[in-house]
């Protein structure tokens, strides 16, 4: 029998109890939806955080106090603006140097309120990292070096405190103590689950006083190129070693931030696809069973068939094939269905949706994979069917 | 010319539940070309055994059963379904068209089993069913037709084959009797084109219409007429 043949007959067999072969396709419809949607959910968010790590600047060298590893307990900072200067003279340019010391504080403007996280920082902040200022200026070397009272506000403090008014010139209390803005940055967003909008930056010495210490938190240091960043990091960290002789430093570049979080997104993004699976195998149980149903139901045109010259093989075939198109019909729908899921949710909501090709391939292979499977249990029991038998069933 | 169909002390036993039930117990018949047979006897006398293995559809457990010549003992389950498609044609009782086909594509269905592409099909298929009279029923479907035209539409499927055997089950049996007088002229033509034509009854008008009859009891011969 020739196979355009029998895909014809297996569309006449479908075509024949619509409302059941579509009952029967949903299983599989499902299943492979909720796979294309949740790869396609957790591939959309793996590339935004992706894109943040990446938008905080290229070539980065994050060194922190401490070692980086699950279960260590947090290390109280030695680094003071002292070591900066050891760094700088190993760097070689010290615009390329940033640190923070970080601090929640409560900000004021007049009667408003407003919770922020105050970042003590150098004035190399934004040639180090990706920060664009909206209107005003950024901290300068002498405000650093004096001191100075100033801050640059997030785009979504300086809405908090000020509304629609220009906060340039004006004052507010950062921790009680007063503040002159003099910037305000453009809105960036979440990044990495922290809003960057309430942020506000002031000059590290000026953080400094108003917390009373000599401490700052970290460093940044931005590589001038990809193949320096290991030597850097190397150089930085005995900088740092040598004269904090009883601390542990580690450097962390942006990959390997993008590989840890890649990673766990990874599995989580399996995880999600693996009990979608199970769905997607609960729809196929379903196709052997109606296919089971579908042989006994025509065993005597299976005997007719098989009277006029129908080889065992031809018989269980053409049931296979009935069992590939059931499935395949139900993952071709099933990947418009989580397709469109997909897009509505990236569309909608705020969790983003990426559609990967090779997620609808698989989903639509393994939906093909299944039809085979769960298929070839029913044909063979047709492809044996008694012919004698078959034709004296009623 | 050599037979159609030879059989030799054939025998078939069934194992129903571990026990042996022969349902043919040494039959001996041979079938030659333009041959027009009738097998008449009671039910459960071996009739509906016979015609089976002697259309290929089963075989037998002893003896030697030749069909075109071929030993059906030494054939693989391809080979029985390749000998059934090119040697023997099959009517049924109860038509057994299939529900929804159109006559022409009922007609057509064992050429589906040698490969021959659809357009192919319908034209044997067509011109099949012009020779047994329904020229107009082409594309109708079952319901849409009378037994005695249905009955043509199976016996158009069972020649579109060339077979030289056509081996028919009751034809009439679910016919008025004007109808069943027509479907039996027409396999009477076909004896005239050389076809071997066996039927089994258990109508005695039919029965002796052929030219043969033999007559089955407990599993054997009891009489040829």
């Amino acid at each position: 029998m020739r196979l355009a043949e029998a895909w014809r007959v297996a569309l006449d067999a479908l075509r024949a109890n619509r409302l059941r072969s579509m009952l029967t396709m949903l299983g599989v419809i499902i299943g492979v939806a909720a796979v294309v949607a949740l790869v396609a959910i957790g591939t959309g968010t793996k590339q935004q955080i992706e894109n943040q790590v990446e938008g905080l600047g290229s070539n980065l060298l994050l060194v922190v106090p401490g070692r980086i590893q699950a279960g260590s307990a947090p290390t109280s900072s030695p680094l003071t603006l002292d070591d900066i200067d050891a760094i700088n003279r190993v760097v070689g340019d010290r615009s390329r140097v940033a640190v923070t010391i970080a601090s929640g504080e409560t900000v004021r403007a007049g009667s408003r309120t407003g919770f922020a996280s105050m970042q003590g920082v150098l004035e190399t902040t934004p040639t180090v990292f990706v920060r664009r200022l909206d209107r005003g200026a950024y901290l300068t070397r002498t405000d650093v070096s004096t001191g100075r009272r100033v801050a640059v506000l997030g785009a979504g403090l300086a809405r908090t405190l000020f509304a629609d008014r220009d906060p340039i010139g004006r004052q507010v209390t950062i921790g009680g103590v007063r503040f002159r803005v003099i910037g305000v940055f453009e809105p960036l967003g979440q990044s990495l689950g922290v809003d960057r909008d309430g942020e506000v930056h002031v000059p590290v010495t000026a953080a400094q006083r108003l917390l009373g210490t000599e401490r700052i938190d970290g460093i940044a240091i931005r590589a001038p190129d990809r193949e320096r960043i290991g030597e850097l990091s190397t150089a930085v960290v005995a900088a740092l070693t040598e004269r904090h002789p009883d601390t542990d430093f580690s450097a962390v570049t942006q990959e390997q931030i993008l590989g840890v979080l890649g990673d766990i997104l990874g599995v989580l993004t399996g995880v999600l696809a693996a009990i979608a699976g199970i769905s997607l195998l609960v729809g196929g149980v379903g196709v052997s069973n109606i296919m089971l149903v579908s042989v006994r139901e025509r065993t005597k045109e299976i005997g007719l068939r098989k009277a006029v010259g129908a080889r065992p093989r031809d018989i269980g075939v053409q049931f296979l094939l009935e069992a590939v198109l059931l499935t395949t019909t139900g993952g071709i729908l099933g990947m418009l269905l989580g397709g469109g899921t997909a897009l509505l949710v990236d569309r909608f909501t705020p969790v983003p949706a990426a559609l990967t090709w090779w997620s609808m391939a698989l989903a639509f292979g393994v939906s093909a994979a299944v039809g085979i499977i769960f298929g070839v249990v029913p044909a063979q029991r047709a492809g044996r069917l008694d012919p004698v038998v078959a034709l004296r069933t009623e | 010319m050599t037979a159609a169909i030879v059989a030799d002390d054939v025998s078939r036993t069934y194992q129903l539940d571990g026990v042996s039930v022969p349902a043919l117990r040494g039959v001996s018949l041979t079938v030659e070309p333009g041959d027009y047979v009738a097998i008449v006897g009671t039910s459960g006398s071996g009739k509906s055994t016979l015609m089976h293995l002697l259309g290929g559809l089963d075989r037998p457990t002893g003896g030697t059963l030749l069909i075109g010549g071929r030993d059906v003992s030494t054939l693989s389950p391809n080979e029985m379904a390749e000998l059934r498609n090119t040697t023997i044609g099959f009517v049924f009782q109860s038509f057994h068209l299939l529900a929804r086909t159109t006559a022409q594509d009922n007609v057509g269905l064992p050429l589906v089993y040698r490969g021959i592409g659809r357009r192919e099909r319908r034209e044997r298929a067509a011109a099949m069913l012009e020779r047994v009279g329904l020229a107009h029923r082409i594309t109708h479907r079952p319901n849409q037709m009378s037994g005695g035209e249905q009955q043509r539409v199976a016996i158009a499927r069972a020649l579109v084959t060339g077979p030289s055997v056509l081996l028919a089950d009751e034809p009439t049996g679910n016919l008025d009797s004007a109808t069943g007088q027509s479907v039996l002229a027409l396999l009477e033509s076909l004896v005239d084109d050389g076809v071997a034509v066996v039927l089994v009854t258990h109508d005695r008008d039919v029965a002796a219409r052929a030219r043969r009859q033999i007559v089955m009891k407990d599993g054997l011969i009891s009489a040829t007429r």
